[in-house]
């Protein structure tokens, strides 16, 4: 018999929940990696905001880290960036500790931050021009507003730009000294899909001069496209650590369907090769399997002796958002 | 250029752009100089009143762009999330700060030879004294309310250090030897008064422009302020 969720807000079951908390360790010759993190801890008070978490970044590689809100992403970026100190455990940032060595990391690395961080009253030009006197052979503040796309608003200050506009000019101040590790923080967050595609061929346009970029995100079709690897992590601890595909993979298979609202769970379940049915709504249902096959021949049998039609049917691996739901019982978006 | 420089100019185009606080910060002072001139307020032992309020008014132009203007100002780059994006830039906090007192430094500039010219043009005022000593101390003062106005702008969050640097402005410019002298205010009050920053440095500039002799005391009242007040805002000045 297969296990139903009928919650309006889709969770998964609780079976997986147990093996997915399980720490994922993985091994890496640390000496060659771009960031190091081993058994790092954080706390605020009585909350674990970082609880256990160990992963390596390798150089050249774009690194996504996901999680719900309050997984630990941004506690465990700002330790890596120097903004925190650490309770436990060993950190290594191209080398460097980022808290007693960061005068000499401050210049390898860029930062974008998740909102604000620059003058309000201050121009794109004159942001860039300032940023430009701290490091040692910086990029020119024309070519990197040309670059972004912001020469027509070189002189508009920085209050005045769209909300996409000014993460655009966060990100050229982010890349002004040529970073060897770049840090960004939901970088297409407030971009209309056209920013979002050049901003996405900006980033790996760095990624080929050989920097290294760790991210976070919201978004699926970010992670997809951009990172060679994602990390999942929750309540301070990494759930999974690898390529986007194999993600997938590893995960089970799905069918998946819309049909009327009045379809009871309960009925579905009934189906043999079904083994877990998930309701997320609005008629829309996930139906996991070991036997998709099966499952196919078993659905449309269902369906015709009801008289049900079987809109948007599609059988397959989960997606990157099933397989983060999977892990964490929480929407990528809440 | 180098970074210190580029962040001396950026804080000074900050400064000219928040064009309301730099009026306020010119207009106070300026007023006060022209109503009291006017009535004549000053003691007795001044012959002119422009020889006691003249410093007088220095004293509060330095305080209202060093402690006030430059507290606020940094508070709110804190909560705009600047001072966090600045942090992880090579740029040094010791850089930044330097530069956020040469800001301010340069903008009172400004507003000493609009007094002096408003002091001089209109209430006859010549000057006598030691100019050079003069000047070190103005300098010595400016530092001292700038690192002040950091120390507050590091412990405190954006909006409590604004209602904190206008209190205090307000505080010292009736009980710390700006609109009447230390040593005239009644008893207890008179000692702590005389030991206030901006009672030492308008004593020491009164002095100095009227006898030409720098006197100990109060010049190093100035700079124990100072240096402790820029000691501790470098240390306990955050980045978030």
């Amino acid at each position: 018999m297969a296990s139903i969720n009928t919650t309006s807000q889709p969770v998964t079951a609780n079976g997986h929940a147990d093996q997915a908390h399980s720490p994922v360790q993985e091994t890496v010759d640390i000496g060659s990696a771009a960031v190091s993190i081993t058994d790092l801890h954080k706390r605020y008070g009585d909350l674990k905001a970082v609880d256990g978490l160990s992963f390596q970044i390798r150089p050249g590689e774009i690194f996504a880290l996901l999680g719900p809100n309050g997984a630990g992403k941004t506690t465990t970026l700002e330790i890596l960036e120097g903004y925190r100190s650490r309770d436990s455990g060993a950190v290594s940032v191209l080398g460097f500790d980022p808290q007693r060595e960061a005068t000499q990391l401050k210049p390898l690395i860029g930062v974008m931050l998740q909102s604000g961080g620059i003058y309000p009253t201050v121009t794109p030009f004159e942001l860039l021009e300032l940023l430009n006197s701290f490091y040692p052979n910086a990029r020119q503040p024309a070519e990197l507003l040309d670059l972004v796309g912001l020469t027509d608003s070189a002189n508009t200050r920085y209050k005045q730009l769209s909300g996409g506009q000014q993460r655009r000019l966060a990100l050229a101040a982010a890349i002004i000294g040529h970073p060897k590790l770049l840090f960004l923080d939901e970088p297409t967050s407030a971009m209309d899909p056209q920013a979002r595609r050049v901003t996405w061929e900006l980033i790996e346009a760095q990624q080929q001069q050989g920097t290294t970029i760790i991210l976070t995100t919201h978004s699926m079709d970010e992670a997809e496209r951009l990172a060679d690897r994602v990390a999942i992590i929750d309540h301070g601890k990494l759930l999974t650590l690898e390529e986007p595909s194999a993600l997938r993979r590893n995960g089970g298979s799905t069918v998946r369907f819309s049909g009327p609202d009045s379809i009871d769970p309960a009925d579905l379940a009934g189906i043999p090769a079904a083994s877990e049915i998930i309701a997320k709504g609005s008629g829309q249902f996930v139906i996991e399997t070991d036997d998709p096959i099966a499952l196919l021949d078993e659905l449309t049998t269902w369906a015709r002796q009801r008289g049900i039609l079987l809109d948007d049917l599609r059988a397959g691996h989960e997606t990157l958002e099933d397989v983060f739901l999977r892990l964490t019982g929480h929407q990528i978006r809440e | 250029m180098s970074a210190l420089i580029a962040q001396t100019r950026m804080e000074i185009r900050l400064t000219m752009r928040r064009f309301e606080a730099v009026l306020i910060t010119m207009v106070v002072p300026v007023i006060l100089l022209i109503f009291l001139g006017l009535i004549g307020l000053a003691p007795e032992e001044y012959s002119r009143p422009v020889d006691f309020l003249l410093p007088s008014m220095l004293v509060l132009a330095v305080m209202s762009t060093g402690l006030v203007g430059l507290s606020i100002r940094t508070a709110y780059e804190r909560s705009y999330g600047v001072l966090k994006r600045l942090g992880s830039t090579p740029l040094s906090r010791g850089n930044l700060l330097l530069a956020k007192i040469n800001s301010v430094i340069l903008v009172t500039l400004i507003q000493i030879v609009v007094l002096i010219g408003i002091a001089a043009l209109g209430f006859g005022w010549r000057p006598e004294g030691n100019l050079l000593l003069a000047g070190i101390v103005l300098v010595i003062g400016t530092a001292t309310f700038a690192g002040l106005g950091l120390l507050l702008a590091g412990i405190l969050r954006a909006e409590t250090t604004l209602a904190a640097a206008n209190t205090i402005y307000i505080f010292l410019l009736l009980f710390g030897g700006i609109i009447w002298p230390a040593e005239r205010l009644p008893g207890a009050v008179s000692v702590v008064s005389s030991l206030l920053p901006s009672s030492a440095f308008a004593t020491a500039l009164r002095d100095i422009l009227s006898t030409g002799e720098a006197p100990v005391t109060p010049i190093i009242i100035l700079s124990v302020w100072g240096i402790a007040g820029i000691l501790i805002a470098s240390r306990t000045f955050r980045w978030e």
